[in-house]
């Protein structure tokens, strides 16, 4: 069940939760498609993205999401915060807490800042990512557009690439594609990784050639570019040739693979720019639509009423 | 106070006994151990054989354990400059309460004890409440900044018994080297915080699976084993005292298994939160259980179990740190390392006996005659003749929940609240006086 406290991590929710909020996700799209008109669920209600960390277009995606529940939005920046006079996360969030929002999107650069905030606030809270543990969004709007062309999760080969030790993005993805029966590999430099990630149920592979061999789907990771000074790989010449994905490794992977990323891309260094832009293999634009439809079926969800059928 | 323990299980392994015998103490001294024919109890005073004249008071120990008074060689009082963690009354407070008689105090206050002012000044501030012994351990570096070696002659002179750069460890070898050789003469420990920097400021809590579920960063073990590998060979070479602080995984013991083979004069420690819980105690981002060394994998914790009952181990410290709630009650990667551990060492340590992993005896060697032997306390540790009238009596069955809302150290900071335990301190002798405090 979704508790009341929100959606901060697919790892507290089950395999019913994760459907019944694709499911609602495209039910949402359909409406968006035929017009795009608001839905009135949310009229009236309050919905405070707050943000201590920098984002553009995640908090975008949330913003259009409530709006076209009807929800007003309110936006909280770090630049602009009581972070920088020394107040606590927690202040701060309780100080916004008694303007009475319905709903709290929140993004932290601290891991586990939703379980500490959820602990402290009555307002449901939808993570909208938490250092380098959960984006629960992401994980679930990555689920959509596999089924979007493949119409199922189970079985499939999906390679998670580049960065996991640092990725919220690839935590969320096998928690919620493992518990939707995806075989998923991560293939990472050995210095962006460890054996122990074996443990959340995904394959460990160092070998291009394995990893990329009959699969179904590739998510590439952003890598950022000051792991590089911190000696996590040498250059991104050779991060680009050993660990980018490129026509030959795509030529490994099923004929029908689909290629998503959660951007922003570093074209040329984990995903060359023809296999970005490829109509045939790439899924890139349609991961930020369905990021709206996903966002407003996880805000419909914690504060929309309930788990019944939308209307619409 | 003239003073006649009976019916307690008497356990000192320095003249390796336990039986039922009576402990005699005159003043602040023990005299000592007197069986049944020697003395002769009027309601709650006693005549001894020997001492004409002269009445005792009579403690009844039946069911309980009389052991020399146990010695914590590792906490933070966090007084002068952090006061609002703990402050030496507080602190000493607590550790009597806890059933300790003597603590060593870590230099790392504001001012740091690096200088005699600060030393003379926690002394005296412990002495004038009287609850417990406080040894300062100075600064072995200046500031424990790591560069410059602390003028350590002077600090023992004013009643340093060891040096430490503890919280932080004496990063450069050839400063360890140095601290190393200069104490030598004085036959001191340097007690080193064992930690490579640019491993152990890697992450958030030990590296592992349940680091990986949190999505923090983690701190792999190395990060203490490479250090105790070079303390070790540093201590060989130059033949001086090592005393390794808080060891906690699998790679330290082995280490210290073989400098202990190869003759080299290091002794270890481990506290009650690393051979009680391992890493999962982190789930739910708990930062009460954010510490350093980070509490590490079942499979180190089974090491420092099996190192304790084998003897590698020296000694349990509680490496009481206290921390301010608004310290600890923040984003994890933002909360300060450390757990509020007098208070629960004692009940910890005793469920290793209740679960047959050391005896009695080598519990008592632990918690306090080896304490006193690595920090040369003299007359304690011991019942002996002769000896400080430091005396804990632990009640070893009787079952309490660990609240933190109860204790008398300012740090609430403890991943064991609500745990039970089996066996607590029933009352503690320091030099001979009674407190009329005590809660139980």
């Amino acid at each position: 069940m979704i508790s009341e406290r929100g959606i901060i991590g697919l790892k507290d929710l089950d395999r019913g939760d994760i459907e019944r909020i694709v499911d609602t996700a495209f039910s949402l799209r359909q409406t968006s498609l035929k017009g795009g008109k608001a839905t009135p669920s949310l009229m009236g209600q309050t919905v405070v993205n707050l943000f201590f960390e920098a984002s553009t277009r995640t908090k975008t995606s949330f913003e259009i999401a409530a709006k076209r529940l009807s929800a007003n939005v309110v936006n909280f920046s770090y630049g602009s915060s009581s972070i920088a006079k020394g107040e606590t996360t927690i202040d701060t969030a309780r100080n916004i807490e008694s303007m009475k929002p319905a709903l709290f999107v929140i993004r932290h650069a601290s891991s586990g800042v939703m379980e500490l905030l959820s602990k402290h606030l009555h307002t449901p809270i939808i993570s909208a990512g938490d250092g380098t543990n959960e984006h629960p969004t992401q994980g679930l709007l990555d689920i959509m557009t596999i089924m979007d062309e493949k119409k199922r999760i189970d079985g499939l080969k999906v390679v998670i690439a580049g960065d996991i030790y640092h990725s919220r993005v690839a935590r969320s993805d096998i928690y919620g594609m493992g518990k939707l029966g995806a075989k998923v590999s991560f293939f990472s430099p050995p210095t962006l990784i460890t054996d122990d990630f074996a443990s959340l149920g995904a394959t460990v592979t160092y070998d291009a050639q394995e990893a990329f061999t009959d699969a179904d789907v590739i998510i590439m990771l952003r890598i950022q570019l000051e792991r590089q000074k911190t000696g996590l790989f040498p250059s991104t010449r050779e991060y680009a040739r050993i660990f980018g994905l490129n026509e030959q490794k795509l030529g490994l992977a099923r004929p029908d693979v689909i290629v998503m990323h959660p951007g922003p891309i570093n074209r040329g260094l984990e995903l060359s720019s023809c296999i970005a832009d490829s109509a045939a293999h790439s899924r890139i634009m349609r991961q930020v639509e369905n990021g709206v439809s996903v966002r407003m079926s996880a805000i419909y969800h914690t504060i929309g009423g309930g788990h019944g059928p939308i209307d619409h | 106070m003239d003073l006649l323990i009976i019916n307690g299980l008497l356990i000192d392994p320095s003249q390796d006994i336990e039986n039922l015998n009576a402990l005699l103490i005159e003043g602040s001294s023990v005299r000592g151990i007197v069986d049944r024919a020697s003395y002769s109890v009027q309601g709650d005073s006693a005549q001894v054989k020997g001492y004409p004249g002269k009445k005792f008071s009579v403690i009844d120990a039946k069911d309980k354990w009389v052991v020399p008074g146990l010695i914590d060689i590792h906490t933070h009082m966090r007084d002068p400059g952090y006061e609002y963690k703990e402050d030496i009354i507080t602190g000493t407070r607590a550790a009597m309460l806890a059933g300790f008689t003597s603590v060593c105090a870590m230099p790392n206050t504001r001012p740091v004890n690096d200088n005699k002012a600060v030393t003379h000044y926690m002394i005296s501030k412990a002495e004038a409440m009287g609850y417990v012994n406080l040894f300062p351990i100075a600064a072995a570096s200046k500031g424990s900044e790591g560069a410059e070696l602390s003028e350590i002659y002077d600090l023992v002179e004013a009643g340093a018994v060891a040096v430490s750069d503890d919280g932080m460890p004496i990063a450069s070898a050839e400063l360890l080297r140095k601290v190393l050789l200069y104490i030598k003469p004085i036959g001191m420990p340097v007690v080193d915080h064992p930690e490579e920097l640019s491993l152990g400021r890697s992450g958030y809590m030990n590296e592992g699976t349940v680091s990986v579920r949190l999505g923090l960063d983690g701190i792999p073990q190395t990060a203490e084993s490479i250090a105790v590998a070079r303390d070790i060979l540093l201590a060989g070479e130059t033949g001086s005292r090592l005393h390794l602080a808080h060891i906690s995984t699998r790679y330290s013991v082995e280490l210290v298994r073989w400098a202990k083979k190869m003759g080299i004069p290091v002794t270890c420690e481990a506290t009650p939160h690393h051979f009680s819980l391992s890493d999962q105690a982190v789930e739910g981002y708990n930062t009460d259980a954010k510490v350093n060394p980070p509490l590490r994998s079942e499979r180190d914790r089974q090491a420092l179990l099996e190192a304790i009952s084998d003897g590698t181990i020296d000694c349990i410290v509680s490496d009481h740190a206290p921390h301010g709630r608004d310290e600890k009650e923040i984003e994890f990667d933002k909360a300060l390392n450390g757990i509020s551990g007098l208070e629960t060492s004692l009940g910890l340590s005793l469920q290793l006996v209740h679960s047959g992993i050391i005896d009695k005896r080598r519990l008592v060697r632990l918690m306090s005659q080896q304490p006193a032997q690595i920090m040369g306390l003299k007359g304690k540790g011991t019942l002996r003749p002769g000896s400080d009238a430091d005396v804990t009596i632990i009640s070893p069955d009787d079952t309490w929940i660990v609240d933190r809302d109860t204790f008398v150290s300012k740090g609430k900071n403890t991943p064991f609240h609500g745990m039970e335990l089996r066996g607590r301190a029933w009352m503690t002798i320091t030099g001979g006086t009674i407190h009329g405090d005590t809660r139980f």
